[in-house]
């Protein structure tokens, strides 16, 4: 947790990231950026989701549909955060020559996707059955 | 060793502006899924605030994006993206899904 507490202190003082080490080749840096716009691209289509959510189903109850939503958005709220998270934390072990942090965040992600996806499956069966 | 390129072969300031454009337009979708939550009809007065403010995150993402394009086009060897541009992209996607709560709830 300290790892995140420096990296919040780096994203409120910019400059410090070029202050330390050694500026890296600029190829890496834009791969760098693109990964970073890359995880705000799912960020938005989670968002997206959320706002679809509530507006293409709405025969599902209120409680229901304003959940998904917000679990939606929140998805894409953590995401966003964890995309200039990471960012910083690659840019910073760039210049300092050491390895790239890694990260549990893409497998959590999946894994809650596919769990998602596996649920709505088993709604759709249901439902369909329960409409004959 | 010998001359240094002009061009980056790989091409990668024209993949990153790219990029950028394709999260401009990934964002641009999100933010018109939000003017159509207008078309409901039963959104509350602080929804209809909520609406309007989306499309005014929506311009400064536009913005954050259409500079970054710009700087990265100047150069044969742009500089990184800078932390500020990063957190303002980043603050302005946490504010659609801010808004975004305010309209479903």
């Amino acid at each position: 947790m300290s790892d995140f507490g420096q990296s919040l202190r780096l994203w409120f003082a910019p400059r410090r990231v070029r202050e330390e080490g050694q500026t890296p080749d600029y190829r890496f840096s834009l791969a760098n950026e693109r990964t970073f716009l890359a995880w705000l691209r799912t960020a938005l289509a989670l968002i997206g989701g959320g706002f679809a959510v509530d507006q293409f189903l709405p025969d599902l109850p209120w409680g229901v549909r304003a959940g998904m939503a917000l679990g939606l958005l929140g998805a894409g709220v953590l995401c966003a955060l964890r995309a200039v998270n990471h960012w910083v934390r690659c840019e910073q072990a760039m210049r300092r020559g050491e390895d790239l942090p890694v990260s549990r965040f893409p497998v959590l992600l999946s894994v809650v996707i596919a769990v998602v996806a596996v649920a709505m499956v088993v709604v759709v069966l249901f439902g369909w059955e329960g409409g004959r | 060793m010998t001359a240094v390129p002009e061009r980056d072969p790989g091409l990668q300031p024209e993949r990153t502006r790219l990029a950028w454009r394709r999260t401009t337009l990934a964002y641009t979708v999100a933010a018109v899924l939000a003017a159509r939550q207008v078309a409901g009809g039963d959104l509350s007065a602080a929804g209809l605030v909520a609406v309007a403010l989306s499309a005014l995150v929506w311009l400064g993402f536009l913005w954050v994006a259409h500079r970054r394009v710009r700087e990265l086009g100047v150069r044969p060897r742009p500089r990184a993206l800078s932390a500020g541009a990063a957190l303002a992209a980043v603050a302005c996607t946490v504010a659609l899904a801010g808004f975004a709560v305010a309209m479903v709830v």
